[in-house]
């Protein structure tokens, strides 16, 4: 402790320099956390990126290959792209004016509590609930057919639109939250001088809250995206699993466990792992174009 | 280029309301649920007046404030501009320039583009829009300034850029909600005088927010102080200095002793006071009689230590520059603020006295 009274000389104790680097005692607590990301996903992925690298046949990238020379698997890809990105987008853009309106509710906690709802009942109980309702003798035919809207019953089951229903009714509790937690970080008092400036409420959107936003809403898109990206359970009881929505995540399934070929499964994990990436980082990028401060009181 | 800001005005921009009207309150009442913020409020704001709307916390001032920007609903009672009723407008179609406390600058947009928001929205075109900008942004001296982001600014840079984006627009009323409560009191001081300055170069009637007397005092044409909702008093500063005309106001323009009497008697224009146990002489303003209950209130300027008056005992002194200020408790309790040229210290016995003149008597129910 003597080397505090006199700082020039060399001798001062590690412990201390450390500590200067922000490195203390305190750094330790972020072992656990860093034991599990090692152990629960750099090593798996290691893994798997080796094993998807030793096909039991063939040159290194044979699984690769496979993949990409067999339709049935390439279309997964565009399969499961066209049912994951319109219901994020689909998501967020109906999270975005119900959460306007929810900002300004007092029994928001109320709300909140029933819109998780469908998230703690898992995806399973959901896929079965649907199944039945939107079925051809379900209640939203027959109220259809009651109302004469439509003639005969609408198949919206075991097929894109099965699973589209599930993705959503699984997914927008989550991306509304979310934005809602966007939306009232906003200064209300920004919309309030914009109001007094001349902007009608449109041109108050447009103007100050959406580019305040995006940077919020791209993260959340990237979470809702990556969530129903892994489509796996509707795909396969809503939806036609080995036609429309034969996902990719169902192909990876497969692979490893119907045809016990585990290089074979570990490669398309790791497609589906960078179809993901491509696409969060493709949000991401747009995100950069906006602002990126603070967003709430400007006071100095 | 001040002047211009004032009397070129071009009669293709398209305006809310031409200014050199009267804004007009009656009878504003805002409840929220069963709390009443405003109880009725009456004020005419002649065109072109500073107006002050000053109380302690909780009386009202920025709910009326916010009602007549438009931003609350009113309850009850009528704001018109001129000859026109306004209070069913939405704020966007008022017209108003509004600063607010927290300044409320666009936190993704330059102080260029902030100032030129309005403009924008009313659709200036571009040449004179760059223009307007400019000479608001030189008003409140932030050329220099134009290209930052609120976020590289300080509080008092921030601030001028709200009330360049407030002014550009050319409002009929400004209206202002503690503007300077978030800087500190050095800033403030010249702010006070920057916002004097700003007003009289507009011409643009102001409604300016603020719990600080001083403030008002020095900024103001006209003071309204308010409190539970309601008006107490209206008037010139020196009006409110010298003549308070409640106790509670009095109290809040800074007279801060509050002394129980009752007269003794009246003669010849000279009332006399018996209070703390000594008796006092005042002049009253409004007629009292003869065993009378009264309040006596004085400020600690004018509470001076001396030979003769009431007795009691320091409690507090503090040095503040040629003079002390302190605390004393008289016989009866009553707690006094009192100057003293000379040195006293805590424990001491005093004399403490003011002029006549410099004493309100209020009737004894009031305090």
């Amino acid at each position: 402790m003597t080397a505090l009274a006199s700082p020039a000389s060399p001798g001062v104790p590690l412990r201390l320099r450390l500590a200067a680097r922000g490195i203390d005692g305190t750094t330790l607590l972020v072992v656990p956390a860093l034991l599990a990301i090692l152990g629960l996903f750099v090593y798996p992925f290691l893994y798997g990126l080796a094993l998807s690298l030793a096909p039991k046949a063939g040159p290194f990238y044979g699984s690769y290959a496979t993949f990409f020379s067999d339709p049935f698997l390439r279309e997964t890809v565009w399969n499961t792209l066209i049912l994951a990105v319109p219901t994020t987008l689909f998501n967020l853009l109906l999270a975005v004016p119900i959460a306007f309106r929810v900002r300004l509710m007092r029994h928001q906690r109320l709300l909140t509590t029933i819109l998780v709802l469908p998230v703690t009942l898992g995806t399973v109980l959901v896929a079965q609930g649907l199944l039945t309702y939107l079925g051809p003798q379900g209640w939203f035919n027959r109220v259809l057919l009651w109302l004469h809207v439509i003639g005969s019953p609408m198949k919206l089951t075991n097929n894109y639109w099965g699973v589209f229903a599930s993705l959503v009714i699984t997914g927008f509790p989550f991306t509304f939250l979310l934005t809602l937690s966007y939306v009232s970080g906003i200064d209300p008092a920004l919309e309030q001088a914009a109001a007094t400036l001349g902007a009608g409420a449109a041109r108050r959107f447009a103007r100050v809250f959406l580019p305040l936003l995006v940077p919020g809403l791209a993260v959340t898109f990237c979470l809702s995206f990556v969530q129903a990206f892994a489509v796996f359970p509707s795909a396969v009881l809503l939806g036609a699993p080995a036609g429309s929505t034969h996902v990719i995540s169902i192909a990876a399934y497969q692979a490893a466990f119907e045809r016990y070929d585990a290089s074979l499964g570990s490669a398309i994990a790791m497609i589906m792992g960078a179809v993901q990436l491509v696409v969060v980082l493709a949000a991401l990028g747009l995100r950069s174009l906006f602002y990126r401060g603070p967003v709430g009181g400007t006071k100095g | 280029m001040t002047m211009s800001m004032a009397t070129n005005r071009d009669p293709s921009t398209p305006r809310p309301a031409p200014s050199g009207e009267a804004l007009r309150l009656a009878g504003l009442r805002r409840d929220f649920g069963g709390f009443q913020a405003l109880k009725g409020l009456d004020l005419v704001i002649r065109p072109g007046e500073f107006i002050a709307l000053l109380g302690p916390s909780g009386c009202g001032k920025t709910t009326a404030l916010n009602c007549i920007a438009g931003l609350q609903p009113l309850s009850g009672g009528t704001i018109s501009l001129g000859e026109r009723r306004i209070d069913e407008l939405p704020p966007e179609k008022r017209g108003f320039g509004m600063v607010f406390q927290s300044y409320a600058l666009f936190p993704h947009m330059s102080a260029r583009r902030n100032v030129g928001f309005g403009l924008d929205m009313q659709r200036v075109p571009r040449r004179e829009a760059d223009k307007r900008i400019d000479e608001a942004l030189a008003l409140v001296r932030l050329s220099a300034q134009a290209d930052k982001l609120p976020g590289q600014m300080s509080g008092g840079q921030q601030q001028r850029v709200a009330i360049a984006r407030a002014i550009v627009i050319r409002p009929p009323v400004v209206l202002m909600d503690e503007p300077l409560s978030n800087l500190d009191a050095k800033l403030r001081l010249e702010m006070r005088a920057e916002i004097r300055r700003i007003h009289e170069a507009i011409g643009s009637t102001t409604v300016y927010v603020t719990h600080d007397q001083d403030e008002a005092l020095s900024m103001a044409d006209r003071i309204v102080v308010m409190r539970d909702g309601l008006i107490r008093q209206t008037g010139t500063p020196e009006d409110l200095y010298e003549r308070p005309e409640h106790a509670d106001v009095a109290e809040f323009m800074g007279y801060r002793s509050k002394l129980p009497g009752r007269v003794a008697g009246t003669a010849a224009g000279r009332t006399t006071v018996e209070a703390c146990g000594s008796r006092v002489e005042v002049q009253a303003r409004q007629p009292v009689a003869a065993g009378q209950p009264v309040t006596l209130m004085v400020r600690p300027e004018d509470l001076v230590a001396g030979s003769s008056g009431i007795v009691a005992t320091v409690r507090i002194s503090e040095y503040r520059g040629r003079a002390f200020f302190g605390a004393a408790q008289a016989i009866d309790g009553t707690e006094l603020f009192f100057r003293s040229d000379r040195p006293v210290s805590a424990g001491e016995r005093v004399t403490l006295g003011a002029r006549p003149d410099q004493i309100l008597v209020f009737p004894g129910d009031e305090a």
